[in-house]
């Protein structure tokens, strides 16, 4: 695997969209090439050599090639965005929309994510050492068909409406996560280290949440039925077990009524 | 303004019976004219080429409040697809395209004249609106009437020259084109959470029958001489076993001529038939397509169109607000419902059509059952129900299946549940292809004589619209292969709106100016009407009646159709 190296190396007035900071779009370039991809900042189209340094050199497809960001990229976003395979590294806080409609590969964030990070993700994986905001992993506006796969893993804390009409894939929080977790959802599973806020599986159908911690305000379409040890994440221990949400309709599969399933640490 | 002359060209022109003759096309003035009248004509070769009239769509839902809704509430239809701009606007959306999406990709099929199927009235000034700014195809808009408090009043006690009287003052009120009928009776009584069950049973608190409507429709249609029939949306859309009502509907018009000075023959339009031809129960639903194209066929007082399924993902939107919620309960995605005061109402759901679903399968074969069995194209009519059965720029797709039993074998061997369609529906069994003549008769001819202005569009004779689409298709030798006729069909040689080249090889190259068409109907004054009218306004409306016209500066560059039913 070969490395590019991208170092920001002044801060944009407004805020940069790099969808095209991936290596997918880098396979194959020459450092020259890349430095002419095009970014933008607000409506102008600005060659990406303007505002980063580019070293090292790209592998010949994407599985061949890393791509390190450095410098203060608070102010980039989309890093990653529809990535198919290879590898970013970010070594600081990231801007919104990091890994959205990822495909595979993987990306790691060194710092702390702002909103829509992993959104509409299929595949790979995306890892955040920080907190990450609101909207991870969710569907994008109007999308009824959300997360499909792949995994994504927050070390920090959550902002609201994660995992909104989850279908599949799994999504990690290592600390807290505000309201709103797998609405709508359709399967996937989300684990929540830390507490949860509330509106936890409101008209989620299928699929599974854990919380290691409480929930704050749990909703009332939500019915325990047992109390269960189960392995998660490493961890085992007792969960109480609950079904729902009992006011969302309830397809069937081999005759059995389909709930979705939140357990909770007992 | 400039003259040209299209020559070399295979002419296909239904109106004029010209059959696929190497006859040339004058242009003068934004006019079809003799060849004698150029002096110095610029001259496009159309060699190898097939000419038309510009295309006439008979039934599309492409401008208003649940268009614009649909707009709203589908951003994810936007993201990563269909966006650019080649015209001098934007274009984005794929079953609700923009505005300026919608006029290029009418124009860039050849189309020239659309015909808005369901106008809130209500909400006619956002209908003009969205008309103004969809670039190039001239649009006319059919205000609904069907489950309109007036009417259904009038009409059940059989004051047809009241009826008419309001229908006249609703059509310049709202700039219409013509009377719009979706699900009689079943509109108003979804405002209930009820509907109608079939066309005999009364409207909940009306104590009229959607039959009622529909006869009192057609005399009201007949007695003003309208260029348009009546344009129905019958009851019980999508049910299985509504083939009975659709014929009970269509016998409703058995008795009636047609009285007007626009050349129309029939007195009933029924739209997305498609939808109404299902036989059987629940999802062992089956085509009766025989069984009603055998009725269409030998009544010459009626026309239908397809509302062809094109297997796509698309958003459904209808005044028929209890289907919308019923069909929100089979896909459970999102629903925008809405109800229109004293008028109508509206649903919007997306859907998505799946050539792996045994039912959308049989729904396409049902569709191009219609256009296949069909014995007069003049009477039958190619649409998408757009965007209801799929999106209208499918169109070239759904004129592909028709016209080639090797590309519909291909689509039925792609079916998951090939067997199983095949069972249920007729279509393996016709081995009919439709020519280019009869493509012309179902999607321009045809349909302008219905809509009544085949004296402007949809034809080559000298006076008319000199509206024209040539397409890179040799008539005398067809490509074997049906993609190509597709392809062709989908990105024109070249389109001319009034004489000005507006798309050459597919793309747009000049804007000319778009008309809305209006019908303006005199009526001797009705002092009763009149007084319903205020007196409506005063008690149930939440606006004034002076608020209520469409004003002036909303109507963009009027094509007035006069109608005098005053003497």
């Amino acid at each position: 695997m070969k490395t590019v190296t991208l170092t920001l190396n002044k801060q944009p007035e407004l805020y940069l969209e790099c969808n095209d900071i991936t290596p997918d779009a880098f396979a194959g370039k020459t450092p020259a090439e890349i430095a002419a991809i095009e970014i933008w900042e607000g409506k102008q189209k600005i060659p990406l050599g303007d505002f980063f340094t580019v070293e090292g050199s790209a592998g010949a497809t994407p599985a061949e090639t890393k791509i390190v960001v450095a410098g203060d990229c608070t102010r980039v976003k989309r890093i990653g965005q529809q990535m198919t395979d290879g590898e970013i590294v970010i070594e600081s806080d990231v801007d919104m929309y990091i890994g959205g409609w990822m495909k595979g590969g993987t990306i790691h964030v060194k710092g702390n994510a702002d909103s829509f990070c992993g959104i509409g993700m299929e595949g790979g994986e995306l890892i955040i050492d920080g907190d990450a905001g609101h909207h991870v992993g969710a569907a994008p506006r109007g999308e009824w068909r959300g997360m499909k796969g792949g995994v994504i893993r927050i070390g920090g804390n959550v902002g609201n409406d994660t995992a909104t009409f989850i279908n599949g894939g799994t999504i990690v929080i290592g600390g807290d996560a505000d309201i709103h977790i797998s609405t709508h959802g359709e399967g996937g599973t989300v684990i929540v280290k830390g507490n949860a806020k509330g509106r936890v599986g409101g008209q989620m159908v299928k699929g599974e949440i854990y919380v290691f911690g409480t929930i704050e305000n749990p909703l009332p379409g939500f019915k325990k039925i047992e109390t269960v040890e189960r392995d998660v994440e490493g961890v085992q221990a007792q969960f109480d077990h609950f079904i729902g949400d009992l006011g969302e309709r309830h397809p069937k599969s081999k005759g059995q009524p389909v709930y979705a399933h939140l357990y909770v640490k007992a | 303004m400039s003259e040209i002359i299209i020559k070399n060209g295979f002419v296909f022109d239904p109106l004029q019976g010209i059959r696929g003759d190497k006859v040339d096309i004058a242009i003068k003035d934004g006019k079809i004219v003799e060849t004698t009248a150029l002096t110095n004509p610029k001259t496009i070769d159309a060699a190898g080429m097939t000419v038309m009239a510009g295309g006439v769509d008979i039934h599309s839902h492409v401008v208003g409040p649940k268009v614009n809704t649909g707009r709203l509430f589908r951003p994810e239809e936007k993201l990563f697809q269909n966006i650019k701009k080649t015209g001098s606007r934007m274009e984005m959306g794929t079953s609700i395209p923009s505005v300026y999406k919608t006029g290029y990709d009418y124009a860039r099929m050849g189309y020239s004249y659309v015909n808005e199927a369901a106008m809130p009235p209500l909400h006619s000034p956002h209908v003009h609106e969205e008309i103004r700014d969809t670039p190039i195809i001239d649009i006319s808009a059919m205000p609904v009437f069907g489950n309109n408090w007036f009417s259904l009043e009038y009409l059940k006690n059989n004051e047809i020259e009241n009826n008419a009287a309001y229908t006249a003052w609703l059509l310049r009120a709202t700039r219409g084109f013509g009377i719009k009928i979706v699900n009689p009776g079943g509109s108003e009584a979804w405002g209930w959470g009820l509907n109608c069950a079939n066309i005999h049973e009364p409207v909940p608190y009306f104590d009229v029958t959607p039959a009622q409507i529909i006869t009192g429709s057609i005399e009201t249609n007949e007695y003003l001489g309208l260029p348009h029939s009546i344009h129905i949306h019958p009851n019980n859309l999508g049910n299985p076993g509504n083939y009975v009502d659709t014929l009970e509907t269509l016998k409703l018009a058995e008795g009636y001529t047609a009285k007007n000075a626009f050349g129309r023959t029939q007195v009933m339009h029924l739209t997305h038939l498609q939808f109404h031809a299902y036989g059987g129960e629940g999802f062992n639903f089956e085509s009766k397509v025989p069984e009603i194209m055998d009725y269409v066929n030998s009544h010459d007082n009626i026309t239908v169109d397809i509302g062809q399924v094109t297997l796509d993902e698309t958003t459904t939107m209808t005044a028929d607000g209890p289907f919308e919620h019923h069909l929100r309960a089979v896909n459970n995605l999102k629903w925008a419902n809405v109800d229109v005061e004293l008028e109508t109402a509206a649903g919007v759901v997306p859907f998505v059509y799946s050539a792996n679903n045994k039912a959308n399968a049989v729904q396409w074969a049902i569709g191009l059952e219609i256009g296949l069995l069909a014995k007069d194209p003049m009477r039958t009519y190619i649409t998408t129900d757009h965007p209801n059965a799929g999106p209208f720029t499918r169109y070239p797709r759904v004129i592909k299946w028709l016209m080639s039993q090797a590309a519909r074998e291909a689509q039925m061997d792609a079916f998951k549940h090939r067997d199983k369609v095949i069972d249920v529906t007729n279509i393996a069994g016709i081995d009919r292809e439709l020519t280019l003549y009869e493509i012309a008769q179902m999607t321009r001819a045809g349909t302008a004589k219905a809509l009544g202005i085949a004296d402007m569009y949809g034809g080559l004779a000298p006076g008319m619209d000199a509206d024209v689409a040539i397409y890179n298709l040799n008539a005398e030798s067809m490509p074997s292969d049906a993609e190509e006729i597709e392809k062709a069909f989908s990105r024109c040689a070249y389109m001319l709106k009034d004489g000005i080249v507006a798309v050459k090889d597919g793309e747009i190259v000049a804007e000319p100016a778009k008309r809305t068409i209006w019908v303006d109907v005199k009526v001797p004054e009705n002092a009763q009407v009149n007084r319903d009218i205020y007196e409506h306004f005063l008690k149930h409306y939440s606006l004034k009646l002076e608020n209520y016209s469409l004003f002036e500066e909303h109507l963009h560059n009027p094509r007035v159709i006069e109608v005098n039913a005053a003497e």
